[in-house]
């Protein structure tokens, strides 16, 4: 397996609290990492640092080896240099985020569709790049078990329903990686297996992606390596089964041990 | 009973023509208080403080004040203080007065109401753009817009609806609209004076309007009512 993603030495303050302090990591082409670690911990800071939602002060990122931002270089990247950077990366947010004036397929063709429109070829073949869109859309949804809400607004469809949407939304423009911030927190438990079936299929069929999840069994059975996270640093990481099972740092410990007492 | 037959066959053009004008002031004003509204709101959200603070006074003192006022004030303050009376004479110029002063008190208000539908949008539809690799103004255009459109419908049918009757204050500078045409029959008209009924009648009017102007609004607010 090759490497796919190259964290090096990313640091990330707002104002004067470090909320990132000095994280590196790699992970593997087709491989699924998670990301756990309490509320405050910078789990989503660096999620959204991938996805340059937030840029970070200090730092390395490379995509298959190319160096696609340094913390020192950044302040000359120009708008349409960030955008390609960003679609090495898809993000799959908390609270879904659809666009409601569009159906679920619409809100899956959508930046696809804006992308072929600045290619050169889109006038000539209009008609015949929008129709492939739109399939590609439509298999995507039907890969999340969505065939029949389709043609549905956003306020139609369950959360874990628009959750699958904005999945498949993220896979439509074919990440490298694909990040999922907390993707169940917004949902009850019965919604919550939905989702997690789909991203379980996800890591079946070697999507990269990295997981940021409050569900520890999920990051247990799922992930080919975990991360936690404790205050703003990695404090502990590796294979899952080993981290869960015989943690080696105490903080990993009480961690992990404040979550079997909430789940028993 | 037939007195008021026989006048109303002067009345009744009187005050279309008054109606006319009414109208011409109306969509005058609209059209040029949507668009300089939304340059006030991004004024009053800019980045750059004093263009904020000075966006912000000035909206202040136009929605803290009676339009009436700033009627006034615009129509007599170039020609008294100025000895300059770039408006003109005759009903040219009070409907170029009345004109100014209506869309500029009205951008003010407009302004306040798309700062609240910009900012009712969440953070979040902006974000799940970028992350899909568009730009800041296919966001804005392909995301964002509709919904600030639906959100600001409500307030701005409440707004507009206001504008139909506020229109009857730029009687204040002669403006020749249908208050002026109706008061026109009680000092004395096409030989009809004393006639207060024409005044009253004026109602009946904007009354149409509006109710024209809610059933579209109605009709509008109604089609975005698909997505929430």
């Amino acid at each position: 397996m090759s490497v796919i993603l190259e964290v090096e030495h990313i640091r990330k303050s707002f104002g004067d609290t470090e909320i990132l302090k000095d994280i590196s990591f790699a992970m593997d082409r087709g491989s699924t990492l998670s990301i756990i670690g309490s509320s405050g911990s910078g789990k989503t800071t660096l999620l959204r640092c991938l996805n340059f939602l937030e840029t970070p002060d200090e730092g390395i990122i490379r995509v298959h080896g190319e160096k696609i931002f340094d913390a020192k270089e950044c302040h000359n990247k120009s708008d349409a240099e960030i955008r390609k950077s960003r679609l090495h990366f898809g993000l799959v947010f908390q609270s879904f985020n659809l666009f409601p004036q569009y159906t679920a397929v619409q809100n899956v063709m959508l930046a696809e569709e804006l992308l072929a429109k600045e290619q050169p070829e889109y006038k000539a073949r209009k008609k015949e790049i929008h129709n492939n869109i739109e399939k590609h859309a439509r298999e995507l949804l039907s890969q999340m078990g969505l065939s029949n809400r389709e043609d549905n607004y956003p306020h139609q469809l369950s959360g874990g329903q628009c959750q699958r949407v904005a999945i498949a939304r993220a896979l439509a423009l074919n990440p490298d990686i694909l990040c999922f911030d907390e993707p169940t927190s917004a949902l009850d438990p019965e919604l919550t297996g939905e989702v997690l079936k789909v991203i379980r299929e996800l890591a079946q069929r070697n999507t990269t992606m990295i997981i940021v999840t409050h569900e520890m069994a999920f990051a247990r059975d799922v992930a080919d390596s975990v991360i936690f996270m404790d205050n703003g640093t990695i404090c502990e990481q590796g294979n899952p089964r080993e981290v869960f099972a015989n943690p080696k740092e105490l903080r990993t410990k009480q961690f992990l041990a404040r979550y079997r007492e909430g789940s028993s | 009973m037939d007195l008021i037959r026989e006048q109303m066959k002067i009345v009744i053009p009187a005050l279309n023509a008054g109606f006319l004008q009414t109208m011409r002031l109306f969509f005058v004003t609209l059209l040029g208080a949507i668009p300089f509204g939304l340059l006030i709101s991004l004024g009053s959200m800019s980045k750059i403080k004093p263009i904020r603070v000075f966006v912000k006074v000035v909206v202040w003192i136009v929605r803290g004040s009676p339009l009436m006022i700033q009627l006034l004030i615009i129509y007599y303050f170039p020609g008294l203080v100025w000895k300059n009376p770039i408006w003109g004479g005759g009903e040219t110029g009070r409907f170029l007065a009345a004109s100014v002063a209506f869309i500029f008190n009205y951008a003010c208000y407009f302004s306040e109401i798309y700062r609240g539908g910009i900012q009712s949008i969440p953070i979040g539809q902006e974000e799940a753009g970028l992350v899909l690799g568009m730009t800041k103004r296919q966001i804005f255009f392909k995301v964002k817009l509709l919904q600030m459109i639906k959100a600001i419908v409500p307030p701005m049918s409440n707004e507009i609806i206001t504008l139909v009757k506020d229109t009857s204050l730029s009687r204040i500078i002669a403006l020749q609209e249908i208050i002026w045409a109706g008061q026109a029959f009680m000092k004395g008209s096409q030989g009809i004076s004393g006639a207060i009924w024409p005044l009253f009648f004026t109602a009946v009017y904007y009354l149409i309007c509006n109710g024209v102007l809610t059933m579209l609004l109605g009709k509008l607010e109604k089609k975005l009512s698909y997505f929430k």
